[in-house]
């Protein structure tokens, strides 16, 4: 739990620096919707974002040894990128830009959204898991 | 040059928060999401973190700008609570419980060599790029100094 917290306080002073030095919001959808659909400057700038996010990731499964065990199988992997793709973008953010970010300024529209994604993805869950019984998250 | 260094930065640094919280991987996610399971707190501890450490900063920066008549700190976006915010988080919601992934931590995720994550951030990136296709989202962008 620990951890936990020390995470989200780096995930925090990251958004606080992008916010403060670059006047963005630390919002992933967002960025990887810019890098995607954006030009020029715009795009180079979430790209690099992007590039962190994705060395941070390198760097650590490096420094552990270990690449993450497979989860799911790929359809319905496909199937969830897309649903979070459509859903993110449909509604302006995901758990970073809503979460994090939207709900450190106290955004009312924020709060909605991350009850709503809370409450379906809990719902998905037991769906899932306890009633369809489909597959278990190693 | 010093802005792509600054996105750098900052991609890594909220990178290394995720990596060190378990936040990369799925099975973390969805014991917080299952609740009728193991339940484990801990992605609500990451997001007490996360959100302790910005609102404290957006409250003293705020403060400060104030003094130098420079607000930067707008409470909430003019904009609605409609169908397409609602609509939207619920269709995230269910992709986020069946694979456990989330845009932050899937692009990490990548980054550490995770084969499914490659399928998930391929699709993501359509679904996207769909949802703009069909004109449901907030705004092509989210443009620099509006709260989402």
């Amino acid at each position: 739990m620990l951890l936990a917290i020390l995470g989200g306080a780096l995930i925090g002073l990251s958004a606080s620096l992008y916010w403060s030095l670059e006047g963005r919001i630390a919002g992933i959808s967002s960025i990887l919707h810019g890098a995607i659909s954006s030009d020029g400057r715009e795009r180079w700038a979430r790209v690099s974002f992007l590039l962190g996010l994705f060395a941070s990731g390198f760097g650590f499964a490096l420094f552990t040894n270990r690449v993450p065990a497979p989860t799911l199988p790929l359809f319905p992997l496909a199937l969830a990128g897309l649903l979070v793709g459509f859903g993110t973008r449909m509604s302006g953010g995901c758990t970073s830009g809503h979460g994090v970010c939207g709900l450190s300024r106290l955004s009312l529209r924020s709060l909605v959204a991350v009850l709503t994604f809370m409450v379906t993805a809990a719902i998905t869950v037991f769906v899932v898991r306890h009633v369809l019984k489909l597959w278990v998250q190693a | 040059m010093k802005a792509l260094l600054t996105a750098l930065g900052c991609g890594l640094l909220f990178g290394v928060g995720l990596c060190i919280s378990g936040m990369t991987h799925p099975a973390n996610i969805i014991a917080f999401l299952d609740v009728a399971g193991a339940w484990s707190p801990n992605l609500a501890g990451v997001m007490f973190g996360a959100i302790a450490v910005h609102a404290s900063w957006l409250r003293w920066t705020a403060r400060r700008d104030a003094a130098t008549a420079k607000n930067s700190l707008q409470p909430a976006s003019g904009k609605r609570i409609d169908g397409a915010l609602v609509g939207g988080a619920a269709l995230f919601g269910i992709g986020w419980g069946v694979s456990g992934y989330c845009p932050g931590p899937a692009i990490v995720a990548l980054g550490s060599g995770a084969l499914g994550a490659i399928v998930f951030v391929v699709a993501m990136a359509a679904g996207m790029l769909l949802s703009e296709r069909a004109h449901v989202g907030p705004s092509p962008l989210v443009s620099t100094r509006s709260a989402p």
